[in-house]
């Protein structure tokens, strides 16, 4: 049942990521181009989003354990650190270079041809050596 | 008239949302996406391997099944092998680094009041503001 359902949420979200124009890097890079050709899509996008998920985090106030029996993360909100700063601001860079973030570039992989599967090939590597970045304690969480 | 784009936009949106709240209540887990391929890549989410591949497969997967029957938007991916390398690499360095990304941080961060998902959002929003400023508009290689 668990991986059913995820193979459902995974789809559902691949679909919802075809439809509003977010596997479309020209749409995603109109967003980040707030002194161009300005596009807002992407705002509507996240503002489709989020009202469900709001739903959902207050359901969990008094539904404490998921449908299939396992308790409902509650991730602590630390304090802001470098390496979600320095993260975010690489993250960002990539971002509007290519025009895809981690999601569209999954969901378009089977549509984005060659350059899509290069994007996806050098993200996977940066994902495999970020943990053995030695400096700045920027790696693996010691 | 609203720009059927910004309406495709929040139908998707709703999706993505949808998917995030039903993996979240249904399977008890956070709908990241790199967070869900990064634990793949690095071995960090080793206990729940099968879940996390089929999300994965169903985000691949599902679109591509709509791709062969009824068609995909063009993703209009860059055709620069150097612009996609590092777009890739620093996506998934980035992401990672920040434990995070549009999904994670965006999505469920953001409908939760974390400080930490609306801080990285802010900051990846900028970064990309910032980068498409100086390379498309100063520099023009992207």
């Amino acid at each position: 049942m668990r991986i059913l359902f995820s193979l459902m949420a995974g789809g559902l979200f691949g679909v919802g990521l075809m439809i509003s124009g977010m596997t479309d890097t020209q749409k995603v890079q109109g967003w980040l181009d707030v002194f161009g050709a300005w596009d807002p899509t992407l705002a509507f996008v996240l503002g489709g989003a989020i009202p469900p998920m709001l739903l959902a985090w207050q359901l969990t106030k008094v539904k404490t354990t998921s449908l299939l029996g396992t308790t409902i993360p509650t991730p602590a909100d630390p304090a802001l650190d470098r390496r979600l700063i320095i993260g975010s601001a690489i993250f960002g860079f990539g971002w509007a270079v290519a025009g895809f973030c981690p999601g569209p570039a999954l969901a378009s992989l089977s549509f984005g041809g060659f350059g899509g599967l290069s994007f996806m090939v050098a993200m996977i590597a940066g994902m495999y050596i970020q943990p053995s970045i030695k400096f700045f304690g920027l790696g693996s969480k010691a | 008239m609203i720009p059927t784009d910004w309406i495709y936009g929040l139908i998707g949106g709703v999706m993505i949302g949808a998917a995030a709240a039903m993996f979240l209540l249904i399977n008890g887990r956070i709908m990241g996406a790199s967070g869900l391929l990064g634990g793949i890549i690095d071995g960090t989410g080793k206990a729940n391997m099968k879940e996390r591949l089929a999300f994965i497969a169903g985000l691949i997967g599902v679109p591509a099944i709509v791709y062969f029957t009824i068609g995909a938007p063009a993703t209009n991916v860059s055709n620069n092998m150097l612009v996609l390398l590092v777009a890739g690499l620093a996506v998934g360095v980035g992401t990672r680094m920040a434990n995070g990304c549009t999904s994670g941080h965006g999505v469920c961060g953001i409908s939760r009041f974390s400080v930490r998902g609306i801080a990285a959002t802010l900051i990846y929003l900028l970064a990309g503001g910032v980068t498409m400023l100086v390379l498309r508009h100063g520099l023009g290689v992207i």
